[in-house]
């Protein structure tokens, strides 16, 4: 390879989709360029294609899907014209891709060692002693704790952040010239993420590897990226380099979705909120008991540990954590769809915890939740009719009523009244949403839940869901109880947050104060790890 | 694409489909086809099939026509076969519905007694129940029905468990619904094409375990069967294979139709579980 | 360690199964209408009521069911498993000299299902879609459907009564007296049909689910990572692919165990099999219920057993189960 060859070249690449589904390619003319030492951001929203591009790189496609036409060149040699022998060769050498979901990536019968010295095995590298020198050295070179140990250790067994760090090691164990991550923090926990993130820059930079890194979160790209590829419903709508595109966007897709990632106005300052107290939740506390024998302690999870709060009508609290902090069991205490093991849930002064299920159901319909996944929340054997009358017909409403009230939301949420009658799989995940906050608002409820409800949308759609949220909120002078793992959400849209760590709340205040003098140390490193907290988007397309 | 649709794409479906169709039709129309009774002799004893052609599967030592004991067989096999399944199911959904949702002490106690079925073996557990309550129709169908109902509450329980666990239930929780009515309808509706698979499969399960009472001689005396046929000839194996034979293949074709037919069942209500070919 | 604990709760759990068993028998035999004493009466051609009861009190018919129970379950503590109304000899001995047939049978039948159902399987998933492929299924399809009782018949029909290759009846050869390695010759010629007749059920079984269990796995994310890793097709069968399909293969595999004995009643039927699924039937038939209880506590135990030894090696070759529970 001369010097003016690049690392990889994808030369309009087209993929076609089988007959039948909305649009004839799953990418389409996509051309980009990566050089060696270089990190390049492919961004796009679900749907857009952009892990297609990756899996084409490393032959993984499905069967039923095949490049129609375009090249892909590595290093000069045009990856699509290899046999399935030769490609085998290449990959894991030349190229080698870390994936979204460490946990099923790895294979959980074998120690991470045997899955890291396989690489080396395969492509007949070394001898067995000389592999397994090499695997100490990287399990540490990624910064995992006692290797020697480690190394024999089943994924399970690991930390969702540690089984990311093995496969960054099994990738790196020969070298390659060019990495893929296909949204590798995805599935991470901020902090880790931060972590991750840095690890593969300081690699890449180590190395001078060519890093292909696919992800829907602007925040990543303004964090890591030298090129950015922003593509939408498989076409590449923009590229550049970083900042040309995160800070001058040209084209009107790219422009609508940095407007929408979230980002917090840190000079806003919220009027308090001045309605009566309706929820008051005092030292409640929840533990999960796992295993434990005969003769073996059970393992006990504090997942609330004394939470004590209160919030006024019209308020909305903002409840950020991390996974495992407990912030999802608060919200299904306070609606009583788990145990309590200690402390009052006080709803208008009255506690709700001594209450029986038969005693509470009456009192339900004040209480109410909009969940986290817009397609398993809706039952898929029923019309949007149904499950928004379900809940007025059970407390009592005469069905006629019940309906006419559903057709008014069905407008009031933004959908139209045509829904009625059509079942959940015919709609988007945002307009799901949107049913799942009507099913929530059919029975007048004084305090609302809302348990990750926009975290598994698109930025785009997630922007107008909260929106949405926002506005009936107003509209109808309810409480919301906000829980999420993104501090950026949080704070865009709370009165208030709560900082949930280990089942306490560690931080407790407006938005301006948590964002601008956490005092926790907790909180401080969770704000840290936001990723583009340099970068403001607002700025990028005022 | 429709049910239907997908169903039809599926050509082992359509003969499964169309040969139970014919064994149906058999089974039904078994009295105007052979007016008589089955246990008449008719003919010569011991005529061989293909050669006279009112007899084409030929007659047994007492001169019985085959034919029509295959017939009036259908008859029993199918009815057995889908009154034991369908109370097998119903056993079984009810004990799986309530130890999936409720979990607990009660999924502990009813799941140690639905294992506890099924470390007896089914098949010797079928023969006892029937042999001490005496062989008639209703204590063969019941038996099979007490030995197939473990695996539908296993499969009925681990659906309602994460089903009870899935927002939408939740969701109806949370709007007030109870529990009984969220088990019928929000969680029944949808565990309910595993449950139709199984069921198809275990009519053809039944069908063979009957077969297999009747040939050990604990079917019902009142009533030709094709595993009857095929124990009253065993010892002609020599000198008669057609005794043997044609009944057999009849529990053969039957069970394979069935089997079929919950496979195509299987592809199309779960399509996305359907390998692709390639 | 773990491991004890593990396995006094499951001994506790097997030894609750096995009693489980033997009441529930003990209780539905109660059920039964009319008792060996007037059945052996009956055939003894003495029907006078002075007589049954006098079987009835020899026997301890005569006791409040819950005292007969108390006192079987207290000799079957001892070791005592009762004496053959019909045979006149202890139910112990009569099981002991019945149970190595069966054991050979089912053990024979459960290895070959095994292995060839696993291997098919394999082969039907590696080369899916091929026509190896579909003839491995069909193969299966049929099997599955076929009655074993009938496949027994056809076969002595062809391979004993058409083509004189095998013997269609016993054990051994009835007065040859054989010993040593003629013996065993002997009786593994003897072996074959039973063992593969009533084999060829279970393989259809393990064949289907080895194949989609073999297809499930290969569409799991790991997979995809041994190919981003380079790993060729045949490496990723074997060593990837292969181990993850087959546990849930095995633990089918044992928790049917069970069902093979049902399967031997036929099978021992069929090819006058000495063993005690055969015992079991006519003693169900004689109404010579201590052997029939016998027989099912004996059956109990060795299920159990199969079931506690699977799990123990389940174990060893999964290294999440311990942590799962």
């Amino acid at each position: 390879m001369n010097a003016t060859t690049p690392l990889l070249q994808v030369e309009n690449l087209s993929i076609e989709l089988p007959a039948g589904l909305d649009r004839k390619y799953a990418v389409e003319n996509l051309s980009y360029t990566l050089n060696a030492g270089e990190i390049l951001c492919v961004v796009g929203e679900s749907g857009s294609g952009k892990s297609m591009t990756a899996n084409a790189i490393m032959g993984l496609l499905p069967s039923y899907l095949k490049p129609s036409s375009g090249r892909i060149l590595l290093k000069g040699r045009d990856l699509l014209a290899m046999s399935e022998a030769e490609l085998a060769r290449e990959r894991g050498r030349t190229v080698s891709m870390i994936f979204q979901e460490p946990l099923s990536a790895l294979n959980p019968l074998m120690t991470v060692g045997d899955q890291i010295a396989e690489v080396m095995l395969v492509h007949g590298e070394g001898d067995a002693a000389s592999r397994e020198q090499r695997v100490l050295e990287l399990l540490d070179y990624v910064g995992l704790p006692d290797p020697a140990s480690l190394r024999h250790s089943y994924p399970f067994r690991l930390s969702g952040g540690q089984r990311q760090r093995v496969m960054i090691a099994m990738a790196l164990a020969l070298e390659p010239a060019m990495l893929i991550a296909d949204e590798p923090t995805t599935a991470l926990d901020v902090t880790t993420q931060a972590q991750i993130l840095d690890l593969i820059r300081r690699i890449q930079r180590a190395k001078g590897m060519g890093v292909l890194f696919i992800t829907h979160d602007f925040g990543v790209v303004a964090d890591i990226a030298d090129k950015v590829v922003v593509m939408e419903k498989g076409l590449v709508v923009e590229q550049g380099t970083a900042d040309e595109v995160l800070n001058r966007p040209k084209h009107p897709y790219t422009r609508r979705l940095i407007a929408a990632v979230p980002h917090p106005d840190e000079n806003a300052t919220r009027a308090d909120a001045d309605g009566d107290v309706l929820l008051e939740v005092r030292g409640l506390r929840k533990t999960y008991r796992s295993g434990g024998g005969l003769f073996t302690r059970p393992r006990i999870v504090k997942a609330v540990d004394d939470v004590s709060f209160t919030l006024r009508r019209g308020e909305t609290l903002g409840v950020v954590g991390e996974s495992g902090s407990g912030k999802s069991t608060l919200g299904r205490c306070i609606l009583k769809l788990t145990d309590v093991d200690g402390g009052q849930i006080l709803y208008r002064g009255k506690d709700i915890v001594p209450l029986s299920q038969a005693a509470f159901r009456p009192l339900r319909r004040h209480l109410q939740m909009v969940f986290q996944d817009p397609f398993a929340s809706l039952n898929p054997r029923q019309t949007i009719g149904r499950i928004l009358t379900d809940g007025p017909v059970a407390n009592g409403m005469p069905l006629a009523e019940a309906e006419k009230k559903a057709r008014e939301l069905l407008s009031l949420v933004g959908l139209d009244p045509s829904a009625y009658d059509r079942y959940p799989h015919e709609f988007s995940g945002g307009q799901r949403q949107r049913v799942g906050i009507a099913r929530a608002l059919a029975l007048d409820p004084e305090l609302l839940v809302a348990d990750e409800s926009v975290s598994a949308l698109d930025v785009s759609v997630q922007a107008q869901v909260l929106d949405l949220l926002q506005d009936l909120q107003k509209k109808l002078n309810i409480a919301v109880i906000f829980i999420t793992h993104d501090l950026r959400v949080a704070a865009e849209v709370c009165d208030k947050i709560a900082v949930m760590y280990r089942g306490a709340i560690v931080e407790f205040g407006p938005p301006g104060e948590v964002f601008n003098a956490p005092r926790h140390a907790y909180t401080q490193q969770l704000i840290a790890a936001i990723p583009g907290r340099h970068w403001n988007p607002r700025a990028a397309v005022a | 694409m429709s049910f239907f649709r997908r169903y039809a794409q599926n050509i082992g479906a359509l003969i499964g489909l169309a040969i139970l169709a014919v064994v149906v039709f058999v089974a039904l129309a078994a009295p105007i086809l052979y007016p008589g009774s089955p246990w008449q002799g008719v003919a010569e004893p011991l005529l061989p099939p293909f050669e006279d052609p009112a007899y084409p599967l030929g007659t047994d030592l007492l001169g019985r026509d085959i034919a029509a004991g295959i017939a009036y067989g259908a008859r029993v096999s199918l009815l057995i076969g889908i009154i034991s399944t369908a109370v097998a199911v119903v056993i079984g959904v009810a004990i799986g519905a309530l130890a999936g949702f409720y979990g607990g002490r009660v999924d502990d106690m009813l799941m140690r007694f639905t294992e506890f079925f099924q470390t007896i073996p089914a098949f010797a557990m079928a023969v006892v129940l029937v042999a001490i309550f005496s062989p008639n129709i209703t204590s063969i169908t019941l038996a099979i029905a007490v030995v197939s109902w473990p695996p539908v509450a296993r499969l009925v329980r681990g659906e309602f468990l994460s089903l009870r666990s899935r927002e939408f239930v939740q969701a109806a929780v949370v709007v007030g619904q109870t529990g009984p009515r969220i088990m019928a309808t929000q969680i029944l509706p949808n565990a309910i094409s595993p449950i139709i698979v199984t069921a198809s499969l275990m009519v053809a399960t039944a069908i063979l375990t009957e077969s297999s009472l009747s040939f050990l001689g604990l079917g019902d005396r009142n009533m030709m069967s094709w595993g009857f046929m095929i124990g009253a000839a065993r010892t002609m194996l020599r000198e008669a294979w057609w005794l043997s034979v044609f009944p057999g293949l009849a529990i053969l074709i039957t069970v394979l139709a069935i089997n079929l037919i919950g496979e195509g069942l299987n592809d199309a209500m779960n399509p996305h579980l359907r390998g692709r070919k390639g | 360690m773990k491991t004890l604990e593990f396995l006094i709760q499951r001994l506790v759990k097997a030894v609750i199964v096995v009693l489980g068993v033997v009441i529930l028998n003990f209780l539905l035999i109660q059920l039964a209408p009319g008792d060996p004493a007037s059945v052996l009466a009956g055939e003894a051609g003495a029907g006078d009521e002075q007589f049954i009861a006098q079987l009835r009190a020899q026997f301890g018919l005569d006791q409040p069911v819950y005292v007969q129970l108390w006192s079987y379950l207290q000799n079957i503590l001892s070791g005592d498993l009762g004496y053959s109304y019909r045979n006149q000899v202890p139910v112990a001995q009569l099981i002991m000299e019945r149970l190595p047939a069966t054991l050979l049978l089912t053990g024979s039948a459960f290895i070959f299902s095994l292995i060839l159902g696993v291997v098919l399987g394999v082969l039907a998933a590696y080369k899916r879609g091929s026509f190896g492929d579909s003839l491995i299924m069909t193969g299966a399809l049929i099997f599955y459907a076929t009655p074993l009782f009938w496949v027994a018949l056809m076969a002595v029909l062809v391979f004993s009564i058409h083509l004189d290759l095998l013997p269609p009846f016993d054990m051994e050869t009835i007065g040859a007296n054989y010993t040593g390695w003629a013996r065993v010759v002997d009786i593994a010629h003897h072996l074959v049909l039973p063992t593969v007749t009533l084999g060829l059920f279970f393989t259809a079984v393990y064949t289907r689910l080895t194949r989609a269990s073999m297809l499930e796995v290969m569409n799991l994310d790991f997979v995809k990572t041994a190919r981003a890793k380079g790993v060729p097709k045949g490496r990723i069968i074997r060593r990837h692919v292969l181990r993850n399909a087959i546990l849930p293969v095995f633990t089918f595999a044992s928790v049917q165990a069970g069902q093979l004995v049902g399967g031997a009643v036929l099978t021992e039927t069929v090819f006058a099999w000495p063993g005690i699924g055969r015992l079991m039937f006519d003693a169900l038939m004689q109404r010579d219920y201590p052997v029939l209880l016998g027989v099912f506590l004996v059956t109990a135990i060795v299920v159990v057993l199969v079931n506690l030894v699977t799990d123990l090696l389940y174990r060893f070759v999964d290294p999440r189960i311990e942590t799962a529970r």
